[in-house]
């Protein structure tokens, strides 16, 4: 119960090459994947459709770019315009009458493709200019969906998600939406811990350490530089072509601008460069915290315990998003996911701290 | 083709390309010092443009006490951020040094404006708006003293990396090791340089600021800077001031002809088209030092 450790000792490689070769992280992911399987039955509506819902898709679509930025090391801030790719085209391809799987994967494959554009850059440069040049091209990705009618509906318009099923399923049920939000992050998770076992997930690690010696060992950086681009761009698009499906409903471009950008990418370095927990408690700590911490103060001051201005109250979530951002990076450049391991480390062998791990 | 048309486009983007480099200024600074992309310069120029404006209204102070007070105020905040913030960062990956400075910049506009009012205020240098018209061709009088005070700060800027301390500051570009060897405070002297690009945000400030209003779009002007310094080369002065040419006359003569056929906004384009095509082909820029890497 406690020192849980205990009776752990594999005799198989196999055994300690799992996902969770100890049995209480096992349980602990299986109690979460229940509770979020049950959600429906124990929340309510509103929570689960305003907070749960949209937690797991930003999750998935930060464990997207945690391919990227993470595991290749390839730095990307133009993240949403690759969502927006994807929603627009899933949106555009099922009013189109393909049926919604199809456009669904579809819209991967158009991000992907527009996103190796993105990958072009960084066969050239790294560091601080492959930051400008991605920004730059969400600029341009930006400039198009809104100055293309075809696109975007005209200028400042929104695009209604039309009415889709997947498998059998109609968008137009709350839990549908759910659930497929649920489907797609458990399968992202998976994917992610998996791609950091295998050959191609190996390369990218020595891409992102060092690629002239990753070239040297027989890595060729040109292939995995743009592998990297295409499947993070694929998943990115697919996610934000869930985004667009289960939660907007109704697509503009301001959702997806250059400050959604810098919130994935907060989210990834929030949460820890390149780790899976990560993804989910930065996406929850970036979304969450400026909402509820501003909800506070708006509270006290309603209450008449703070004397806040209304201006300066709408400015809060920004402040509070901006504090914390400077906050992590020097309290804890590792992020969230180190905090949590270094808690799971101590608990791991308490109360027998000596003990090896 | 209309030659006056394409003249006074020419004349007002050389002058508003200017007034960009005098954004871009404080960015090559700093990472000429310190190899620190400040991507929180926009929204320092941001808060000077505040800062005078709220010396001067709500105070009502004269103006030059109000610039002189947010030449000393910017300054300092300078050397605060290089010592409260990036110098706890030294040795991280460039990722985190570029989102801390973009952590700064969002809390900044979060910040500022909130504290002293979102709504765009005027900041009057008493210039005039009546236009100057030289051989027929309308230059905005805000503008041109706008590009006459970047270039004054452009030179001087270049002038100073003469004096003593300025050369302890290209020492340490150069090589932070080899001038600590040498006895040369590394510390200081980046301290120093983010001094600087407080003072010239203060330029930026009050000039954008007279331009546009003051407001928090002033802190969006980050972007064309960064497309000033990649063009120019980010640890080059002379690259700022021609690639601020550069940017600013391409951004005001492409969108004049395009804009009335696509439904405007192609200055946002234009900048970003330069940024990427730099990048792609001459990604130190046109005057910057090339970086040789090793294994």
């Amino acid at each position: 119960m406690f020192y849980r450790l205990s009776g752990v000792h594999h005799t198989r490689y196999e055994d300690t090459r799992r996902l969770w070769p100890i049995p209480a992280d096992r349980r602990l992911v299986a109690v979460l994947f229940l509770l979020a399987l049950s959600a429906p039955l124990w929340l309510s509506e509103l929570y689960l459709q305003n907070y749960l819902l949209p937690w797991l898709i930003w999750s998935a679509a930060t464990l997207s770019l945690t391919l990227l930025m993470g595991v290749a090391g390839q730095l990307h801030f133009g993240y949403a315009a690759v969502m927006a790719i994807g929603a627009y085209s899933a949106i555009h391809l099922v009013r189109l009458g393909v049926p919604f799987e199809l456009a669904f994967i579809g819209a991967g494959l158009v991000a992907a493709v527009i996103g190796c554009l993105f990958g072009a850059a960084a066969l050239r440069v790294k560091g601080l200019y492959l930051v400008m040049a991605t920004l730059a091209m969400q600029y341009l990705v930006d400039w198009v969906i809104v100055n293309v009618p075809a696109i975007s509906g005209g200028a400042h318009a929104t695009l209604q998600a039309p009415e889709a099923r997947v498998l059998f399923f109609s968008f137009a049920d709350g839990l549908t939406r759910y659930y497929f939000a649920f489907f797609w992050a458990v399968f992202m998770t998976l994917f992610l811990l998996n791609t950091k076992r295998t050959s191609f997930g190996r390369a990218l690690v020595a891409i992102r350490d060092k690629d002239y010696a990753a070239s040297v060992i027989g890595v060729s950086p040109f292939r995995y530089k743009l592998l990297a681009f295409f499947s993070s761009s694929f998943f990115g698009g697919m996610s934000g072509a869930v985004l667009a499906f289960c939660f907007y409903r109704a697509v503009t471009p301001e959702q997806f601008g250059f400050n959604v950008s810098t919130q994935l990418v907060a989210m990834v370095l929030v949460g820890g460069l390149g780790s899976v927990i990560g993804a989910y408690l930065g996406a929850a700590f970036v979304l969450l915290t400026p909402m509820i911490l501003s909800n506070g103060i708006a509270a006290l001051s309603d209450a008449g315990w703070l004397s806040v201005s209304a201006n300066l109250l709408a400015h809060l979530p920004l402040m509070i998003y901006g504090a914390l951002i400077i906050g992590f990076l020097l309290a804890e450049p590792l992020g969230l996911a180190k905090i949590y391991d270094n808690m799971r480390n101590y608990f791991l062998v308490w109360p027998f701290k000596h003990s090896r791990r | 083709m209309d030659f006056l048309f394409l003249a006074e486009l020419f004349v007002n983007g050389l002058s508003t390309g200017l007034m960009y480099s005098l954004v871009a200024l404080g960015i090559t600074l700093i990472y000429k010092a310190s190899g620190v992309p400040n991507l929180a310069q926009g929204a320092m120029v941001m808060l000077s443009g505040y800062l005078v404006w709220a010396v001067v209204s709500l105070l009502s102070w004269p103006l030059w006490l109000a610039i002189a007070l947010a030449v000393v105020g910017m300054f300092l905040f300078g050397l605060a951020t290089e010592r409260w913030l990036l110098r706890r960062m030294v040795g991280q990956p460039v990722i985190m040094i570029v989102m801390l400075t973009l952590g700064l910049d969002i809390f900044l506009r979060g910040f500022v404006p909130g504290l002293l009012g979102a709504a765009p205020k005027r900041l009057d240098l008493g210039i005039g708006l009546a236009p100057i018209i030289v051989a027929d061709v309308f230059v905005n009088r805000a503008y041109l003293v706008g590009a006459i005070g970047a270039m004054v700060l452009i030179a001087a800027a270049m002038l100073f990396f003469r004096t003593r301390l300025g050369t302890k500051l290209r020492a340490v570009s150069d090589d932070h090791v080899a001038s600590w060897a040498v006895g040369i405070s590394v510390e200081r002297a980046i301290g120093i340089s983010w001094g600087i690009a407080g003072v010239a945000a203060v330029g930026a400030g009050t000039v954008w600021g007279s331009v546009q209003g003051v407001d928090w779009t002033l802190s969006a002007l980050l972007f064309p800077a960064i497309a000033v310094v990649i063009l120019g080369g980010i640890d080059s002065l002379l690259g700022v001031f021609v690639g601020g040419l550069v940017v600013g006359v391409l951004g005001s003569v492409i969108p004049g002809y395009l804009d009335p056929i696509v439904g405007g906004g192609t200055r946002d384009v234009v900048t970003s088209v330069l940024i990427v095509l730099t990048i792609l082909f001459r990604p130190y820029g046109m005057f910057g030092r090339e970086d040789i890497e090793r294994v």
